[in-house]
């Protein structure tokens, strides 16, 4: 047993990575469940389609990669739109299955839709935050910068200027537009939205597309770590979100950010520093999975409504 | 919200049914509320006054006619009917818990376009100090009082021309309810509002009604002006302890 203290900062920082990623598809998740309690199952493979889109207009058609981004943010927010209007709003919200089942079915669906067009091969997509850009004083074009004696990549900075920008717009689209107040209230209380004149099904449309936009920026800013884009990229990754939204507590936007951070840093320093580096136990990178599981179970045994959820979502 | 002339008809509603599945729970109940009057229906626990009011704003299975100052709203939406000027304060206050106290207040202001929103909220905050000291506190953490206080501001934020109440007093300590019902009263009195209040405490909802209903099994079985009722021996039996 050595405690590699030295690299730990390594596994700290991808980690912290890892998590905000998981963080990004954890807010997506959140989003559609503060407003209806239910789970998008569908959430991993609309990001994956997001991505894909990015890597049609960004690599073969030659699109800035910004402007891809943005454009694959703006359809995937129209298609999730449309998703809520076609698929869920005829269903009577009270009653889940039906629409945890439709979700579900999406995620076939889109799966294999995927992997027709595509295949099952993973592509390149370029990382957006390969290196320092040039105006950087004195890192311009290097992909590290060292940090306590580690490396500390332009990619994970990238990530978390990423996600804080997106948190940023969204709390102020939340809380500082007449849709965002009416997207709390739907959240808070349907019927009493719908007392008050809110329009709720546009309202869920409005959640649904905010969240999908949110799932393919999460899938495009994890697509170099896996090294391209492949249509199943993000099956793990929702587990890991999943888990990173019931750690927060399902119901508590900053909760599922914080959640997925969470599981990242435990995935890479406890499981991957303290478990393969310090105790040598190599199988327990197979563990990760089976990690974040137990993780979902013991919140869910011991605090169900998680570590900032309300009480609410203890009846689910 | 918009000056319509009202021509003294306010809330007519006819034969007016509702079931939920296979279980007819109204059946046809007629009443009224003239415009700037206040009318209350009385009923024991699970007589249909809750369903009663979720039928006005289409907020459950049925069928029947209503209209607010001679429109038909029977065939809106809920959020549209709301767009007309009915305000509703649901049963167990309907607040929204997440929300802070402003945010509650603005919410109720939804339907309108105006400029004087943030005035109202001034307002509210002036007729109820207690409210502006927890402006920012979430909803959820506010007493039963406080809570209905903030559902009564919400809902006469959207400026509504009929207003309905339902059992308003429930789970509020004697004081309390007497403080509500007597600032309902001044509320019709200097606003002209019209009220539609359902309630089981008949003694305050008959003093400040000027028509009351009585259901039963969801079926009118008594109604007149406030005052005769309230001397009615069968209304002072079940309902007035008597
Ligand atoms: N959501 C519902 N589903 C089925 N039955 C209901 C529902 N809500 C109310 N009821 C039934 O309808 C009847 C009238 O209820 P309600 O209108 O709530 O009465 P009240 O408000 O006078 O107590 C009761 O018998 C009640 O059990
Ligand atoms: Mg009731």
């Amino acid at each position: 047993m050595t405690w590699n203290f030295d690299i730990l900062p390594d596994f700290v920082f991808n980690g912290l990575s890892l998590g905000a990623i998981y963080g990004t598809v954890a807010l997506s998740l959140v989003l559609i469940f503060k407003a209806t309690t239910l789970i998008n199952f569908a959430t991993g493979e609309l990001a994956m389609i997001g991505a894909f889109m990015v890597y049609v207009l960004h690599m073969e058609q030659g699109l800035w990669l910004w402007l891809s981004i943005l454009i694959a943010m703006i359809i995937s927010a129209g298609l999730g739109a449309l998703i809520e209007r076609t698929l869920t709003r005829p269903f009577d919200p009270a009653d889940h299955l039906p629409v945890v089942l439709i979700t579900l079915g999406l995620f076939l669906i889109f799966n294999a839709l995927a992997g027709d067009i595509w295949n099952y091969q993973v592509r390149l997509l370029s990382n957006p935050f390969g290196k320092f850009p040039s105006w950087v004083p004195g890192l311009g074009g290097d992909r590290f910068v060292m940090v306590l004696g580690s490396r500390l990549k332009y990619q994970s900075i990238g990530i978390w200027l990423t996600l804080a920008l997106a948190l940023f717009l969204l709390g102020l689209i939340l809380n500082r537009t007449k849709m965002g107040l009416a997207f709390r209230a739907v959240s808070s209380n349907v019927e009493s939205a719908r007392l008050v004149g809110v329009h709720t099904g546009r309202t869920l449309g409005f959640g649904w597309a905010i969240a999908s936009a949110f799932g393919t920026l999460g899938a495009v800013l994890v697509a170099p770590q896996l090294g391209g884009v492949n249509p199943n990229m993000m099956a793990t990754i929702l587990i890991y979100a999943l888990a990173g939204a019931a750690l927060g507590g399902l119901d508590s936007l900053g909760g599922a950010v914080i959640g997925g951070i969470l599981i990242g840093l435990i995935q890479a320093v406890l499981v991957m520093w303290l478990g393969v580096v310090v105790f040598g136990q190599a199988y327990m990178s197979i563990l990760q999975l089976a990690a974040a599981f137990v993780l979902i179970l013991i919140v869910l045994l011991f605090r169900p409504s998680g570590l900032f959820g309300s009480r609410r979502v203890e009846r689910v | 919200m918009s000056d319509d002339v009202f021509d003294e008809v306010g809330l007519v509603a006819k034969n007016l049914h509702a079931s939920y599945g296979a279980v007819e729970v109204l059946r046809g109940l007629d009443f009224e509320v003239a415009q700037g009057k206040v009318s209350v229906i009385l009923g024991a626990n699970g007589a249909g006054k809750t369903t009663t009011l979720r039928a006005i704003c289409n907020m459950c299975n049925s069928s029947g006619d209503v209209s607010l100052g001679g429109v038909d709203i029977s065939r809106l939406g809920t959020a549209e009917i709301v767009r007309k000027g009915v305000a509703h304060v649901p049963q167990g206050r309907g607040t929204f818990p997440e929300l802070s106290v402003t945010d509650n207040l603005l919410v109720g202001a939804y339907v309108r376009k105006d400029k004087e929103i943030n005035d109202d909220v001034d307002r509210w905050f002036e007729i109820f100090p207690v409210l502006a000291e927890r402006r920012e506190q979430l909803a959820g953490s506010l007493s039963g009082g406080e809570q209905q206080m903030l559902a009564v501001s919400r809902a006469l934020m959207s400026r509504p021309k009929l207003l309905l109440l339902d059992e308003p007093s429930l789970g509020l300590a004697p004081l309390i309810i007497e403080d509500l019902f007597t600032r309902f009263t001044n509320l019709n009195k200097e606003t002209g509002l019209t009220m539609l209040v359902v309630e089981q405490n008949a003694n305050l909802a008959l003093d400040m009604a000027d028509v009351g209903y009585v259901i039963e099994s969801g079926e009118i079985t008594l109604s007149g002006p406030a005052d005769q009722l309230k001397s009615d021996p069968a209304v002072q039996e079940a309902y007035l302890g008597a």
